[in-house]
């Protein structure tokens, strides 16, 4: 066990500028919460794309009122153009993933909660701490900077396969200097996660306070901690990979293109790259990515349903390595994004049977989270709702990997509307309702004020309902064959599944409007919710044990000392069925685990 | 709250059950001499899935139901067996589902793509490039000519960049923008790719692959069924990516013989 906190203390002095409070702060929770205003932004964005998307596939002629000014070209008359569509779609893809369903789960509620957890006063470096925010930022900016600038974003998807996103302008519309920026973006995007990670490893590792031992951190920071780990890797290799596409645009380097390539009957000035580097370089980091995505979910999530169920998880170790055996072999599945690539058909098989074992820890988190409800004083509130809706997700995202594992089924799968389905699920709506459980749960001590339980309740049911309505059947159009990234469906076989789309896309403008709810109750809670207690939820872990909001040092100078295992609920103590990880009361717990 | 919750989950497991079960939406039939085994893996793996989805949610259900909002002082138990009982049997289970799953599903797959076409496969280049198909046979010397890249002219008509003039082995192939083949004959597909990403894609035939700029991929299979069945491209490739499409036409083996001599004689 590490007491580095005394030493470590008063990293900065107390803000006094208004640019250091609020703009260039080194405090963590101001950049948890820069970080969570970038994530709310960009999900606004990335839904509003999403809700054009959908528009134009359920009726591809309609004119969407408004769209042409985001691109005249792209949308004459607020039609919108094949290219045009392609161009959303990535931008909706990339601002999700990166944007939001990294930002918000990890960057976000761990810069806040983290250093508090472990009873920390700040991170170790905060002055990376503030540049890793400041360098997502502009990594957004440019990114969405690609929308007025050039002929527009790239049209190559969030995946930018090459040798599309290498040859240039040549290629359509934004694959010139729409490709730069976003690669650009995406560097920038890795430095910023990669001074996080160092920062999050390191707060872990380095800052526990007086009897925090790794065991007795709560599972939300084993979750940070562990997606940490897996970020530190993943990112410093997509990050010279998106590095190397600059180059073939700009250098006339030929990394990614190989010799022989005519587009629009000009052979290209390129010689001796490969295609399929890409793809290995790209999904070494892309599939670790969707852990990076969902891990912090799995922490937020058990953390809250064990205070809401007021007993422990029947295991938190079993949990913590789960989580740490989803993380390490999260580096040996990537290859099952590459089945049909033209990749050796024997690596296939090698890289389907880990992908099928990825299973079992995920299978067991989900046992662990289900069966500890067993016996449980179940509290329900919109955080435990959407707590419990990510574990229904989560099952229904999670079952469909087992098809797109085996690579045999993939020959029919890849590539449809059933891929799109699952990683919805998986690693968009069940990270979202992450997100969604941690904000509910958080808010009070970040905002100091609590969010209104009764829209938080319209929000939950709206979102659950809406989420399958429009996930589900997306499973159903690729067991049809539904090509993905097709922004019509002029296939006579695709026809009959038009009346789908549309369904889909009713649902999916109902279940977006609902998330208008959320941010409506965010915003207006933030000024005139009610004011927050310091430990509304009766919970246990260092974060309820100060002051609401905290202290610009966390602890009001002192430091404090842990006694407890992290979840000591079900025990009769002065206060309650609880006992603070900080309190010194002796209590007895048959759940106590050694 | 939580009962309603209870019973939404378990309305929304079923219902979504409901089209898999009835086969609302299912692949068209299979016309390969693999694609059952394809389908077979698929069965089965919906069987286990379909299990896993529904009693997972129907637990969590349960549990949400018995154990939300209860008495202040009711008493906190632990599910019997504890976590150890959970691990073993989702090691024991899954463990077995995935093996299961793994080891007959390679059968599946190395049918495509782990044995050699047949000496008497028939041969065909198939080229893509932003946004069409063009398929090209050997003449009567049964050898396909080389590519040179440099030649290729869409306006001219020359697609492959061949040059009969000084390869004697280009001057009898035949270049099509259908793709027509004999019944119950192996094809050995050339796969090239002139530009981008590309991938070829017809449901019945059950096959899927990708075309690699650099690097030609081969594939073979054998329709077993007449009919005229859509190729469509799955890989992003562009601004007609959607709508780059050709046909494939499944004919008997007097058929193909003629539509292969007319499309000989319009070279």
């Amino acid at each position: 066990m590490h007491d580095m906190s005394a030493h470590a203390v008063q990293h900065h002095a107390p803000p006094t500028s208004f640019i250091r409070k609020h703009v260039f702060s080194l405090d963590h929770k101001v950049i948890g919460k820069q970080y969570y205003a970038l994530a709310l932004v960009a999900a606004i964005c990335g839904m509003a794309l999403s809700w054009m998307m959908r528009i134009h596939l359920g009726w591809t002629n309609a004119a969407i009122p408004g769209l042409q000014l985001l691109s005249k070209n792209g949308a004459p008359g607020g039609v919108m153009t094949p290219e045009f569509y392609l161009q959303l779609m990535t931008m909706h893809g990339t601002i999700m993933v990166f944007f939001v369903l990294t930002t918000a789960p990890f960057a976000a509620f761990g810069n806040f909660f983290l250093p508090i957890q472990v009873g920390a006063e700040d991170m170790p470096f905060p002055r990376f701490n503030m540049m890793s925010f400041w360098i997502t930022f502009l990594a957004f900016v440019v990114l969405m900077s690609s929308f007025i600038l050039g002929d527009g974003p790239t049209l190559g998807g969030w995946t930018q396969y090459a040798p599309l996103n290498s040859v240039g302008s040549v290629a359509g519309p934004g694959q010139g200097l729409g490709v730069v920026l976003w690669m650009i973006s995406i560097a920038l995007f890795c430095v910023g996660q990669l001074l996080g990670a160092l920062n999050f490893i390191t707060t872990t590792l380095d800052l526990r306070v007086k009897g925090m031992s790794l065991m007795r951190l709560p599972l939300s920071a084993w979750a940070w901690f562990i997606t940490s780990c897996m970020g530190l890797t993943a990112f410093a290799v997509l990050m010279p990979a998106c590095i190397l596409v600059i180059l073939d645009h700009v250098a006339g380097t030929s990394f990614f293109v190989p010799s022989g390539s005519v587009i629009n009957d000009q052979l290209q000035p390129h010689s001796g790259g490969s295609t399929l580097l890409w793809q290995h370089l790209f999904w070494f980091f892309g599939h670790p990515e969707v852990y990076i995505a969902i891990v912090p979910g799995i922490g937020i999530v058990s953390h809250i349903l064990i205070t809401s169920m007021r007993k422990q998880m029947l295991s938190q170790r079993v949990l913590i390595y789960s989580m740490g055996a989803l993380a390490v072999l999260s580096y040996m599945v990537y290859g099952h994004h590459m089945f049909v690539s033209g990749m050796n058909p024997v690596s296939s098989l090698a890289f389907s049977f880990p992908t099928l074992v990825i299973t079992i820890p995920a299978t067991i988190i989900v046992l662990i989270q289900v069966f500890s409800l067993y016996g449980s004083n179940l509290r329900i509130n919109s955080a435990s709702l959407f707590a419990l809706g990510f574990i229904s997700m989560f099952v229904s995202g999670g079952v469909s990997g087992f098809f797109l594992a085996q690579p045999s089924i993939d020959i029919m799968l890849h590539a449809t509307y059933f891929v799109v389905g699952h990683f919805h699920m998986v690693m968009g709506v069940a990270a979202m309702f992450g997100i969604f459980a941690g904000t509910y749960f958080w808010f009070p001590k970040m905002a100091g004020r609590m969010m209104n339980e009764t829209l938080g309740r319209i929000h939950f049911w709206l979102s659950f309902v809406g989420a399958y309505c429009i996930f589900m059947p997306f499973h159903y159009l690729g067991m049809a064959g539904n090509i993905r990234r097709y922004s019509s469906f002029p296939d006579d076989f695709l026809q009959p599944l038009l009346p789908v789309h549309q369904w889909i896309t009713v649902a999916a403008l109902i279940t977006g409007a609902a998330q208008l709810i959320f941010v409506y109750n965010l915003i207006h809670s933030r000024f005139w919710g009610k004011p927050a207690p310091d430990n509304p939820w009766e919970a246990t872990s260092l974060e309820w044990s100060t002051a609401t909001p905290p202290p610009w040092d966390n602890f009001g100078g002192k430091h404090p000392v842990v006694y407890h295992d992290p979840y000591q609920y079900g025990v009769q103590s002065s206060v309650g069925d609880y006992v603070m990880q900080t309190s010194p009361e002796q209590v007895k717990s048959e759940h106590d685990e050694k | 709250m939580a009962k309603f919750f209870a019973v939404t989950i378990i309305i929304i497991a079923i219902v979504s059950a409901i089209p898999i079960l009835r086969h609302t939406w299912v692949a068209p039939e299979d016309i390969s001499t693999h694609g059952h085994l394809i389908d077979e893996q698929m069965s089965e793996t919906m069987a286990e899935a379909g299990i896993s989805f529904l009693a997972a949610q129907f637990v969590l259900a349960i549990f949400i139901w018995m154990f939300s909002n209860r008495a202040p002082d009711a008493k906190i138990k632990s599910f019997p067996g504890g976590a150890k009982a959970l691990v073993i049997g989702a090691l024991l289970l899954v463990g077995a589902e995935v093996l299961a799953l793994g080891i007959f599903g390679v059968k599946a797959w190395a049918n495509v793509y782990l044995t050699a076409p047949s000496a008497d496969a028939m041969p065909i280049q198939v080229q893509a490039g932003q946004f069409a198909f063009y398929f090209r046979y050997p003449g009567p010397d049964g050898k396909l000519g080389p590519n040179h890249p440099e030649l290729i002219n869409e306006g001219a008509q020359n697609f492959f960049g061949l040059d009969p003039a000084h390869d004697p082995e280009s001057r009898d192939d035949i270049v099509t923008a259908e793709m027509a083949i004999p019944v119950n004959r192996e094809v050995h597909l050339l796969m090239h790719s002139k530009d981008v990403g590309h991938s070829f894609f017809v449901r019945e035939l059950r096959v899927q692959q990708d075309f690699v700029p650099g690097l030609d991929v081969s594939l073979h299979f054998t329709a077993t069924k007449v009919g005229k069945y859509e190729i469509v491209c799955t890989q992003l490739c562009g601004l007609g990516h959607y709508n780059m499409k050709a046909y494939l036409d499944v004919l008997s083996q007097d058929d193909f013989n003629d539509w292969l001599k007319k499309q000989a004689a319009m070279q």
